[in-house]
């Protein structure tokens, strides 16, 4: 199978057979990140742009190195304010760059639609690195990387997401991809932070954690926004910590071989206890690590890069 | 000039009846209606065609004075009368608002030889800020029909409350747009699967329906008459409903593109489909197309908002509310209430003609000899493909680009005069 798109903007729009095929080659690319020189001349001459319009450390960093580790050049721009804010457009940003003959743009921006609408507006690749509440496909696609290495496959899994699914694009894009790759997929968290309807994306809805925890296979905790209290959208860390937080005790309702993920950064003693964001069970330090190898495949396969190509 | 309009099936919107007849126009006015003859005449052919009251569009934004970029009196005008309009009303969220006799003054000095009549609308509140009330009785004065505060809603309800009592007084009409600006804050569209699957903050129907159901206390409290702008909920429609049947002054307009679009037409972000009420779920349309058919809801009204490209072509999130209807609202009308059997012609007309002019209480909106002569003429086989690059207004924005409208008006006479033939604008 050949990558036929120009753009990654969501997890929504792709068919399983693609988001396999960007595991597979997410694989050959976390050995290069094992080795100790970590520099292929895959992408040598491509020019990649990380235009960020929100503040952020590890998905930038992320992307930056696994262009780095393909030989791209790379830039990075950031903007303080949005793109209206500044009087330049997205689109005459967009267009200035293309002049600049960049080949993939990746952008994180607080409008929802954002990569969408540039995608729309340049013949570069856009890699939709989180757009407003709407996805952010790259972090899925390492949740889903990690998964699969420590589970052999998502069909049939058990999958909860837990917390402020409202606000999470993690949580979207994540809905989107193990739904399509055959995961029962539960969300919980606090009614507030939690989108009408969201049943219509085929998960499963809780608002007590101990009912969606049972029996599950892999317990992804989002970061609990702490301005979300001043919103008013729950009454209190303490109260939200002892409703959702995941603790040891908790996770005695799940699978004995459950696996914990969280995107990170964590706000340990909340969402999370230190016991387990530390034990044996919890693979956060290493999807920092698989995102950094499902990146180099979205820039292999988006500079037109093919699976088997790679793989002789 | 004489005019006779020959062999139209002539629409009497209050008697709602259809009679194949003959229309004389002379001097601006109607001078007869029957069979007729007059060699001196100039005869328009109009076999198998309506021929109906000129058509009022209640609710319209020309954005002048401020924001003549995005359309002028005269561009909006042209734009009305291109698609069937004799008359307008304009919302007064100009720059400086309408909230004082001068701006009201002002329109109507620009719209004097505009290619549709116009009738002003003057602010509730003194900047359109909730706060203060403007001097309703100068604004009256100067010729505006009605008060709101379109865009802005007055949230304290004591105010709206001396808002109703003093317009009562004047026996003016308020306008209410119905919106608790404290559920829809940050609100980019409907709230609802839609909404969940792109991201977007959602505008939960109950911000419109609380405002409905408070201003429907207030008329009854008050006794002021009061419209509501484009409502857009299956509850706003039942509150309606129930508010008529206790005798509650109050009547109701929807627009063409919450009886036609639902929250899917955001799907892929478009700016176009972009408005405020929301575009929302498929109950709600068929409560809205309920509504008009049950007489719940009066009038229809385009809400007709120009904006930019540029202003539209920017992320979701930072595009401003609003579409243009001028003219695409008939084709709508026809296309999507009369084809389908929701509405006959004589209904729909009626929303367009003597129920907007009763609401505003100005006389008009029926063919009467003695009467001026504002007449449109609507072919129904006639199908046209929305082109937005051939529309009059300034701006573009709409979400109907491509879409095939069948129903659409071939003449448009303003006082006498013809402004608009064969889907032509006459200079």
């Amino acid at each position: 199978m050949f990558w036929q798109r120009k753009d990654l903007l969501g997890l929504r729009y792709l068919t399983p057979e693609e988001i396999n095929l960007i595991l597979d080659t997410a694989v050959p690319m976390k050995e290069i990140i094992g080795r100790k020189i970590k520099k292929t001349p895959t992408l040598r001459g491509r020019s990649m742009v990380t235009l960020f319009y929100e503040n952020s450390t590890r998905t930038r960093s992320s992307f930056d190195l696994a262009g780095k580790f393909l030989s791209a050049d790379t830039v990075g721009l950031t903007a303080s304010s949005s793109s209206v804010a500044k009087g330049e457009s997205l689109r005459d940003t967009g267009l200035t760059l293309t002049a600049m003959g960049v080949d993939v743009v990746v952008m994180r921006h607080p409008a929802s639609g954002a990569a969408e609408y540039l995608a729309k507006c340049i013949p570069a690749a856009v890699i939709n690195a989180g757009d407003g509440t709407h996805e952010h496909p790259t972090q899925a696609l390492l949740d889903m990387f990690t998964i699969r290495e420590k589970k052999g496959s998502m069909a049939g899994l058990k999958v909860v997401i837990v917390g402020d699914i409202l606000h999470s694009r993690v949580a979207r894009s994540n809905i989107w991809g193990l739904t399509k790759m055959g995961a029962e997929v539960r969300v919980v968290g606090p009614i507030t932070l939690m989108p009408k309807d969201i049943e219509k994306m085929g998960v499963k809805v809780y608002h007590r954690l101990e009912d969606a925890l049972e029996g599950a296979d892999v317990v992804n905790v989002l970061r609990i926004q702490l301005e979300r209290q001043q919103q008013g959208l729950f009454p209190s860390l303490r109260e939200y910590s002892r409703l959702y937080g995941i603790n040891q005790k908790r996770l005695e309702l799940t699978a004995s071989d459950a696996i914990i993920l969280h995107p990170g950064p964590m706000n340990r003693g909340v969402e999370i206890e230190h016991q387990v964001a530390y034990g044996n069970r919890s693979f956060i330090n290493e999807q920092v690590t698989n995102g950094v190898a499902v990146r180099m495949a979205l820039l292999y396969l988006l500079t037109g890069g093919e699976y088997h190509a790679l793989s002789n | 000039m004489r005019y006779l309009i020959k062999g139209g099936i002539v629409v009497d919107p209050v008697a709602d009846t259809l009679t194949c007849t003959d229309i004389l126009v002379e001097e601006g006015m109607i001078k007869e209606i029957g069979q007729l003859s007059d060699s001196e005449a100039e005869v328009i052919a109009a076999e198998g065609n309506y021929v109906c009251p000129g058509f009022m569009d209640m609710h319209v934004h020309l954005r002048e004075p401020g924001y003549e970029y995005k359309e002028d009196i005269v561009s909006g005008t042209r734009a009305a009368a291109m698609g069937g309009f004799t008359s307008v009303a304009c919302m007064p969220n100009t720059n400086p608002v309408a909230d004082n006799a001068a701006i009201i003054s002002h329109v109507l000095a620009k719209a004097r030889n505009a290619a549709a009549r116009v009738f002003p609308i003057g602010a509730l509140t003194k900047g359109s800020l909730g706060k203060e009330l403007t001097e309703m009785a100068d604004l009256k004065g100067a010729g505006a029909v009605a008060l709101s505060d379109d865009g802005m809603p007055v949230m304290n309800a004591d105010i709206m409350l001396r808002v109703m009592q003093y317009a009562s007084m004047l026996e003016m009409t308020v306008i209410s747009h119905c919106e608790d600006n404290k559920l829809s804050e940050g609100g980019q569209m409907h709230e609802g699967a839609v909404s969940a699957m792109l991201g977007l903050k959602g505008i939960p129907s109950l911000a419109e329906e609380i405002m409905v159901a408070r201003d429907i206390l207030l008329s009854e409290y008050t006794g002021c008459r009061l419209h509501l702008a484009h409502i857009s909920t299956e509850g706003s429609v039942r509150l309606v409903r129930q508010a008529k049947e206790r005798g509650v002054p109050v009547t109701a307009e929807a627009t063409p593109h919450h009886f036609t679009l639902t929250e899917e037409a955001v799907q892929g972000y478009s700016t176009n489909a972009k408005v405020n009420p929301p575009l929302r779920r498929q109950t709600d349309v068929e409560a809205i197309k309920e509504g008009l058919r049950d007489g719940t809801i009066d009038v229809i009204a385009t809400d007709h908002a120009p904006h930019a490209y540029h202003e539209k072509d920017v992320e979701f999130q930072y595009a401003p509310n609003g579409m243009i209807g001028l003219e695409t609202a008939v084709g709508l009308i026809f296309t999507q209430l009369v084809q389908p059997g929701i509405l006959t012609v004589p209904q729909a007309v009626a929303k367009l003609t003597c129920n907007p002019h009763r609401v505003l209480g100005l006389s008009g909106g029926r063919l009467l000899p003695g009467t001026p002569a504002n007449i449109t003429i609507i072919d129904p086989k006639l199908s046209e493909v929305v082109d937005p690059t051939k529309l009059l207004s300034k701006s573009k924005n709409t979400p109907f680009g491509r879409w095939k409208l069948t129903g659409l008006p071939v003449l448009t006479m303003k006082d006498g005069l013809l402004v608009m033939r064969d889907r032509q604008l006459l200079e």
